[in-house]
């Protein structure tokens, strides 16, 4: 569904990702771990269309999408849920879901999705007029998932979910991420939180100084000696 | 607006319906200066309106509106004087003059990342090469300025927005009226809401699929238009234009403070603002003028003092209290 072709990236004169290659299957869940600064968050936005490779390719179902800016990306049904709960913190909850439907191929199904995603998280319909900067972070971390929905991505790029939440709330998100996946949609999990990613993941890469440099099964991973030491400390 | 109207209670009606009676029929018992002093009221709360869409709205600093002022006040006056094109058919040559500045300006800054505080000095740069150059500008008189004749053919027509006060009394009242309308219903409309989320988090707008380069875009599209004719009011309305005085620092900032008074990125707040402050600042220069005291400058220290204490008592402006002691739920609009 997903390939990424020896892609490159670089901020000015650093280079954040080397000739990065990986694909995701329809229907994955898919980890990319590594150590801070490894390149992942670079990683997703490129996908994302926030930033230019320099090189490489990016296809989504066939079509080389490097180069296309982020709107566009978006529209194509590749949804972001970006690190650090970006949330529009004066609008109400629901005016931040309607923001998620802004898109040309969701707005017809607008209503649709919005009762879709409420009923998948009732603690929003709860809060539905609140300002979102009121909610906890585990709320705003579903209220940043439910906007992401609001846009029928087929694919979504989750960069670390889990990221400053608690741990039973750190749960509650990797479940959302499971249920989401049964229901077709196929995943891009960026995690510090390695074993439990792995553990999730169908398909997984480590990213180290913006280089592949391992990648395997989530089960393998979880079994490979090197990540066992650098990333669980075992 | 219609939104806005059904969701206002029956004495936020009450009293926006009184105060535009209130103005419509103050011409009736006022004398002249009080009229000018309605007029400059109006018109900053008209300029004030364009200003924020682009500050309040979108988010994004301009602090240099003279242009788009400069532009349509001297494109109009000069297509007059030049070639007897009156000011509503040079109005819409003045709006495109000034949006395509406004548009190279916000190309320039988005299109290369120049954002914040750089953006706000790529708005003045542009003011003062204007200025500049319009100080140059043999054919619209140069430094030497441009001077619309009182007693030419037609001049005193209201076609030619020539005559009487009471001209621009109303003119400038359907100006103010008529934006506050516009930007309550574009605050409600979806573009309205993809510039709340440009500038409340222009990351996050971009991952939900929002062409944050458009949507400011547009905003400055719309603000530069309504500057422009509010400029080609101001050549009008003051018969005269110096590049010194109209493209100067001082016309950007005396217009971003009515907004800033009333409440960043309110329907409201410029209205407000522009209600306090301009009858304010021409007391001032009235009780100077009866003391004999000639200080140019003095109204903009006094605005800047103004500005200091509103800000340290109500820094969200001085509307969303009122709306909220005036038990109007319009306060966050």
């Amino acid at each position: 569904m997903l390939r990424v072709e020896n892609i490159s990236v670089f901020y000015g004169d650093a280079q954040a990702l080397d000739d990065v290659s990986l694909s995701v299957d329809e229907g994955a869940i898919v980890a990319i771990v590594g150590a801070n600064g490894a390149g992942k968050t670079s990683l997703i936005r490129t996908i994302a269309g926030m930033h230019r490779p320099a090189s490489g390719r990016i296809l989504f179902r066939d079509t080389d999408i490097a180069g296309l800016s982020s709107h566009q990306v978006c529209n194509l049904g590749v949804g972001q849920v970006a690190e650090g709960r970006q949330i529009f913190p004066s609008l109400t909850v629901s005016e931040n879901l309607d923001m998620g439907a802004m898109l040309p191929r969701a707005r017809a199904k607008r209503e649709q999705n919005r009762e879709r995603v409420l009923a998948m998280f009732p603690r929003l319909k709860e809060r539905i007029a609140q300002a979102a900067g009121t909610l906890s972070g585990g709320e705003q971390q579903m209220l940043a998932i439910g906007r992401c929905l609001m846009g029928e991505p087929s694919l979504i790029m989750f960069d670390e979910p889990s990221l400053g939440l608690a741990p039973t709330i750190v749960h509650d998100v990797l479940k959302t991420i499971r249920d989401l996946n049964a229901a077709g949609i196929t995943c891009v999990l960026v995690e510090q939180n390695v074993a439990v990613s792995l553990k999730i993941a169908s398909q997984a890469y480590v990213l180290e100084n913006g280089r592949v440099t391992l990648s395997g099964t989530g089960a393998e991973l979880l079994a490979d000696e090197r990540v066992r030491q650098a990333y669980l400390g075992i | 607006m219609s939104g806005l109207w059904h969701n206002a209670g029956w004495h936020g009606k009450a009293i926006a319906l009184l105060l535009l009676l209130a103005f419509l029929a103050a011409p009736l018992v006022s004398d002249r200066y009080l009229l000018s002093v309605l007029i400059l009221v109006f018109y900053f709360a008209y300029l004030g309106q364009a200003w924020n869409l682009l500050m309040g709205f979108a988010g994004q600093l301009s602090l240099g509106h003279a242009l788009y002022l400069g532009l349509g006040a001297y494109t109009a006056t000069a297509l007059w004087t030049l070639f007897g094109i009156g000011p509503w058919i040079g109005v819409f040559i003045a709006i495109p003059v000034a949006a395509a500045a406004g548009m190279f300006v916000g190309w320039l800054g988005w299109r290369f990342a120049i954002e914040g505080v750089y953006f706000a000095l790529l708005t003045i740069a542009f003011a003062e090469f204007t200025r500049i150059g319009f100080d140059h500008l043999q054919i619209t008189g140069a430094s030497g300025g441009l001077f619309l004749s009182v007693n030419g053919p037609g001049a005193d027509k209201w076609w030619n927005l020539g005559g009487g006060p009471l001209l621009y009394y109303y003119l400038s009242l359907i100006l103010a009226v008529g934006a506050t309308f516009l930007v309550a219903r574009l605050r409600q409309s979806s573009l309205g809401y993809r510039w709340l989320a440009v500038r409340e988090n222009p990351e996050a707008a971009q991952a939900v699929g929002i062409n944050i380069f458009r949507a400011r875009m547009i905003a400055m599209l719309i603000s530069s238009s309504m500057t422009a004719v509010g400029g080609v009011f101001y050549g009008f309305y003051y018969r005269n234009l110096f590049p010194s005085q109209v493209f100067d620092i001082s016309r950007s900032i005396e217009l971003i403070l009515a907004p800033i008074i009333g409440g960043l990125g309110t329907i409201f707040g410029p209205v407000v603002g522009a209600i306090i402050l301009t009858p304010l600042g021409e007391s001032l220069t009235g009780l100077m003028e009866a003391f004999g005291i000639n200080a140019p400058g003095a109204k903009l220290i006094f605005y800047g003092i103004v500005l200091m204490i509103i800000i340290s008592l109500r820094p969200d402006g001085v509307w969303p209290w009122l709306a909220r002691h005036l038990k109007l739920d319009g306060a966050r609009k």
